[in-house]
Formats: C-alpha cells, structure tokens, sequence
C-alpha cells in the first residue's frame, strides 16, 4: 500500500493569522433524505445527530456538518473513514442514498488567530461578523468553492477541493500576509 | 452587486456566489405541438423593464436551483422560492402587485 498524503503535506505560514493546510483528514459526504430515520439511527452510536439548518455538531474528535437540504459531511480520522463510509452504506441497505469517503477529493486548512476572520474577509462575499460559531458556510474563496465553518474560539476551519489546494494556499498565505490587515 | 436569500439554505447569497439560470416558469411544448408554438418556447424569451421571474442556481453553495421575483430596473429582490413549483406563490404575487401597480402578472 502507498503513503497517504495530503495535498500539501501540512505547509503553513504565519503572518497577522496562521494559515495551514490540516494534514490527512477524513471526510465521508453523506447524501440522503435527512428526515430518514435509519440515518439518525446510524449516527446515534458515533454521538451525533443530524445538525439543522447550516449546522455542524461535534463529538469524540468528530464533526457532522449540514452541506445541503441533501447533504451532509462527516470529518473523522483519516484511517477510520473507509470504515464509516462503508457501515454507513450497509446501514442504509436499499434505501436511497449515497455515502462515499472523499477524504482524497477535498483538502482541509486551518486558519488560526485572532484577526483570522480578516483572511477570509479579503477573499469571500460572506459577512463575517453574523456568522455564528459552528455554522457550515459554503461559498466562494476568490475563483474557487469552499466551505469553512468556525470549529473554536479564533479558529476556522475551510475546506475545498484537493486539486486547488495550491491555489488556496496561496490565496490565504498572501491574504494572511503582515501589514495586510483590514482593521 | 445585488444579494437573493437562497430558499434551500437561507443564506443571504451574494450574486457571485450563484449563478444565473433565465427566465422561469416556461412550460414545454410537446412533439404535438406547431412550429410557431415551438419556437415560441424555445426562443421567445420576456425581456421586460420591471418584474422578471428568474431561475437561479446557488453554484458557490448549496448547488441548488431556486425561482427569485426580481425588478430589472430596480434590481429589488421581491422574494425567492423552491424550483419545484410550477407558479409563483400568491403571496408573493400580492407583495409584487402592493409594490408595482402597474405590473400586469407573472404569465
């Protein structure tokens, strides 16, 4: 078996925040009616729940965040992912869904420190002063789709696809860069 | 830069973040039908100074396609509304017509 590794093999750079790419994430997209029943049942033993509208909920190192009225995606363990994919798929049996690890698809960084929400002011139309903790916002970085959602206190969370990872990097390495900042 | 609240996920959507789809509520006319109402359906589109009835497409988000009421000239946004209707809600038409008298109906 290769080495898994992750777009940019956790590069990151320090300017008036820190921006880093996390490393090797796992990320299972789950498709289906959110409503279903055996969905709630599936997630009930891994401490989680559907989150609602734009929420994301965490528990045991996990988080569970509403992509869609459709959608949902699970952040876990790089390794564990495989196995979460497949119970999930086996849990839904026949019924209409789909759940497919895409922890190799998507790339996730970190941006840390106080003024981190001014990186992502300069690159996405999203007001950044109403959106609340834990609340998945899905939108545009510059010329590329992301989702980031604030997972801490001065921290945000930002995922995007792995083949523009280097091109995300260096949007918020130079959008984080020192004497750049909006206030 | 104008911002229509996406219906699917309630965000406040910003119009780079969605994606342009034409005019709504456009019916398809059937192998029956004649030339002049085919054409009709495929090429004559409203191009009105006032209430237009648009599809959108929240591309940089939810991904999903939604109906919004909006004024062209005045770009106001009178309210969006899920794909899967083949009207426009009433209420929303009476907001239209409380705002724009002069406004002969959505068909």
């Amino acid at each position: 078996m290769s080495e898994a590794v992750s777009a940019l093999k956790g590069e990151s750079h320090t300017g008036f925040a820190t921006v880093a790419e996390a490393g090797l994430t796992g990320m299972v997209t789950i498709r289906a009616d959110l409503g279903s029943k055996t969905l709630a049942d599936a997630l009930g033993p891994m401490g989680l729940s559907v989150p609602g509208l734009r929420g994301v909920v965490a528990a045991d190192g996990r988080s569970l965040a509403w992509m869609s009225p459709d959608e949902l995606m699970l952040f876990c363990g790089y390794d564990e992912a495989p196995k979460i994919a497949a119970d999930l798929t086996a849990a839904f049996g026949g019924e209409h869904s789909l759940v497919v690890n895409v922890s190799d698809m998507r790339s996730l960084f970190v941006v840390s420190g106080a003024k981190g929400d001014e990186v992502l002011m300069k690159l996405c139309p999203v007001d950044m002063a109403t959106l609340p903790q834990m609340e998945m916002r899905r939108t545009r970085a510059a010329q590329t789709g992301v989702a980031f959602w604030r997972s801490g206190p001065g921290e945000i969370r930002l995922i995007c696809f792995r083949s523009v990872a280097g091109y995300m990097m260096g949007l918020l390495e130079v959008s984080s860069r020192r004497g750049g900042e909006i206030f | 830069m104008q911002i229509i609240p996406c219906p699917y996920c309630g965000v406040e959507a910003e119009e780079t973040e969605l994606t342009y789809g034409h005019e709504a509520h456009l019916k398809r006319v059937g192998p029956d039908s004649d030339a002049a109402d085919f054409e009709a359906y495929m090429f004559t589109r409203k191009n009105p100074k006032g209430v237009h009835f648009e599809r959108w497409r929240h591309s940089n988000g939810c991904g999903k396609w939604f109906l919004a009421a909006r004024h062209t000239v005045t770009l106001e946004v009178f309210g969006t509304y899920p794909a899967q209707t083949t009207e426009p809600p009433a209420e929303l038409v009476e907001k239209i017509k409380a705002k724009c008298p002069e406004w002969k109906g959505w068909k």
